[in-house]
């Protein structure tokens, strides 16, 4: 397998990837930088080697879900590389691998792809208030709970439409729209790739002995949603120097 | 001669970060997080340019979600996401309309990000073409142009100061209100030339701001993202990252003693209302000297405010953070007891009130 030559199928790879100088400007800008063990300059010196295994090696890593793709980064570099651009590529090729699933914060795509990932499918939204449950949620306070538990008095107030036909806030998105969105997702691949991440996290839970099933509030979710080991600001996941 | 020439040189300088913005004839694309915690705002943008200022704007039910947080977030793959904005030009083909005004920073960015794609890569656009019709028999034209809704308010700043009711000036000290405005980083951190301003002093606030009476704080960390970070707020065992972020523009900017803070971004306008709760809640800090908070605006809100709306249509009821210490300042009425009513006033049941965040 000829990992960089499958990076560079991806734009994202070749428009991020020109020549890196190591000036470490992304990583003095990089809010991820900042809290995590995690430096991106050294993930664009890696993938620049083309060392395969060294891509495999960082493809299994905790240090490509470190970035939080504000894409500060892209506006600093003065080679006109973009480090966040590399690390998109880098988690997509991850999944279609299934290395994801040997990380502690790979693994949390399962929990992405159940929550956002399946929102999207089934609503038309990202997120929506019957969605986005109070108690997984504490840092938003008593207002969102009086929100949900009021909402269709609140939405309705300020000219909203909640799960209503037609058009305006929160409006219920059509059948024949979420129709033509799961079409779009079967052709461009994005069908198959959330087949992948519930096969390999299936098969993860099983390694670790953790409940699993269809459903979203099974044990493995619980886990890798709320399990943080707090070695993500030290060295304990640096062992290939990322 | 060499004074004419430096003048020149600056007026050349700024002119890529000049940007055509049409603000008539536009095709609406919704935010999901706008949607969820400020619905007032894209009520209220819909409602000033269509009702105040009479212009023609298509809020389209057939309008989904452009998948951005889940594609930025790396469950949804780069073609895909192309392909859903292409639905959205679509979409807009149909309706016979050529501008899009977008609601949401990220899609903004994307739909940006796209188009450049697309001019770099014209294969890649003639693949989506074709996933597009497979997918949906839909057929489309690129738009004219792209602009993010900050961008048409701004475009109508001095309109909306000529109706204008209340200014940015502090009633009590006659002086200007101090605002601190944070920029959504994919408003013009990806493409600078998209932004009007560019990355480095983006004027699409502080333009809102100056034109209607206030002051822009400058401060060390107005640059730095406000710390959504994606996949970094959206797993619960990933907060910490989210929240230190906007932590330490809070730091940064409490010496500054701003007034409010003003933002273009559902993200940040969410973040830097819900983290001020959350590190009250933690640790008993607030960022004002009053134990209330840094209320937190949209340029919607905003925009309302000038304009003399009711402070309860606008929806600041919504954020944890209460407006009422700007409110006071800018000499707006309010009833308090009409805060939290339905749209008929009859009472809601209140909301809890935390405990270290002072709720009036």
């Amino acid at each position: 397998m000829n990992y960089l030559e499958e990076l560079e199928q991806d734009i994202r790879f070749t428009e991020g990837l020109k020549a890196c100088l190591q000036c470490g400007v992304c990583s003095a800008i990089c809010p991820a930088a900042e809290f995590y063990n995690y430096d991106p300059r050294i993930i664009v010196i890696t993938v620049q080697e083309k060392n395969n295994q060294r891509i495999e090696d960082l493809l299994k890593s905790e240090a490509i879900w470190y970035c939080g793709q504000c894409m500060s980064c892209k506006t600093r570099c003065p080679r006109g590389n973009t480090p966040g651009f590399i690390i998109q590529a880098l988690r997509t090729l991850s999944q279609k691998h299934g290395f994801f699933t040997q990380s502690e914060k790979g693994r949390q795509q399962y929990a992405i792809k159940k929550t956002v990932g399946e929102n999207i499918l089934n609503k038309g939204y990202c997120i929506h208030p019957d969605l986005m449950e109070a108690e997984a949620h504490p840092e938003q306070g008593p207002i969102w709970d009086w929100i949900v538990k009021n909402k269709e008095a609140v939405y309705d107030k300020f000219n909203g439409n909640l799960d209503k036909e037609g058009a305006g806030t929160l409006r219920k998105i059509h059948k024949k729209n979420l129709d033509e969105l799961a079409q779009i997702f079967e052709i461009t691949g994005t069908g198959d790739f959330y087949n992948i991440i519930e096969q390999e996290s299936k098969k993860q839970a099983e390694a670790m002995n953790i409940q699993f099933d269809a459903s979203k509030k099974n044990d493995y979710f619980t886990h890798v949603y709320t399990y943080n080991s707090n070695t993500h600001s030290d060295d304990s996941h640096n062992e290939n120097n990322y | 001669m060499i004074l004419i020439m430096k003048t020149i040189t600056k007026k050349q300088s700024w002119n890529s970060y000049q940007k055509e913005i049409a603000n008539d004839n536009l095709y609406y694309a919704r935010s999901c997080i706008r949607q969820n915690f400020f619905p007032a705002s894209e009520h209220m943008f819909l409602h000033i340019l269509q009702k105040e200022l009479g212009k023609n704007v298509f809020d389209d039910p057939n309008h989904t979600t452009c998948t951005g947080i889940g594609y930025h977030a790396d469950v949804v793959l780069f073609d895909t996401i192309q392909t859903v904005i292409a639905r959205h030009f679509a979409l807009m083909t149909e309706a016979g309309l050529e501008h899009m005004a977008i609601s949401c920073v990220t899609s903004f960015g994307l739909y940006t990000e796209v188009l450049h794609t697309w001019e770099h890569y014209p294969e890649q656009l003639e693949k989506i073409r074709d996933f597009l019709y497979k997918a949906t028999k839909k057929e489309f034209n690129l738009p004219k142009s792209i602009a993010h809704t900050s961008d048409v308010i701004y475009s109508l700043r001095d309109e909306i100061a000529q109706k204008a009711q209340h200014t940015l000036i502090n009633k009590h000290t006659g002086k200007p209100l101090r605002a601190v405005e944070h920029i959504g980083c994919h408003y013009a951190k990806m493409f600078p030339s998209k932004g009007v301003g560019g990355a480095e002093f983006p004027q699409v606030l502080a333009g809102m701001i100056e034109s209607w009476g206030g002051e822009v704080v400058d401060y060390p960390e107005r640059r730095h993202c406000c710390g959504f970070g994606f996949r970094n707020y959206l797993v619960q065992a990933n907060r910490g990252y989210s929240m230190s972020n906007s932590k330490k523009k809070f730091e940064s900017m409490e010496v500054y003693k701003p007034d409010f803070i003003l933002t273009n971004c559902p993200g940040c306008s969410m973040f830097m209302d819900k983290w001020q709760y959350t590190i009250a809640e933690i640790d008993g800090k607030t960022y004002d000297s009053y134990g209330k908070g840094i209320p937190v605006l949209t340029y919607e809100e905003l925009t309302g405010l000038v304009l003399g709306y009711n402070p309860w249509d606008l929806g600041l009821q919504m954020h944890q953070v209460q407006s009422e210490s700007l409110l006071d300042k800018m000499g707006i009425s309010y009833d308090p007891h009409l805060k939290y009513t339905d749209k008929h006033g009859n009472q809601l049941p209140k909301p809890v009130s935390p405990l270290h965040l002072t709720q009036t």
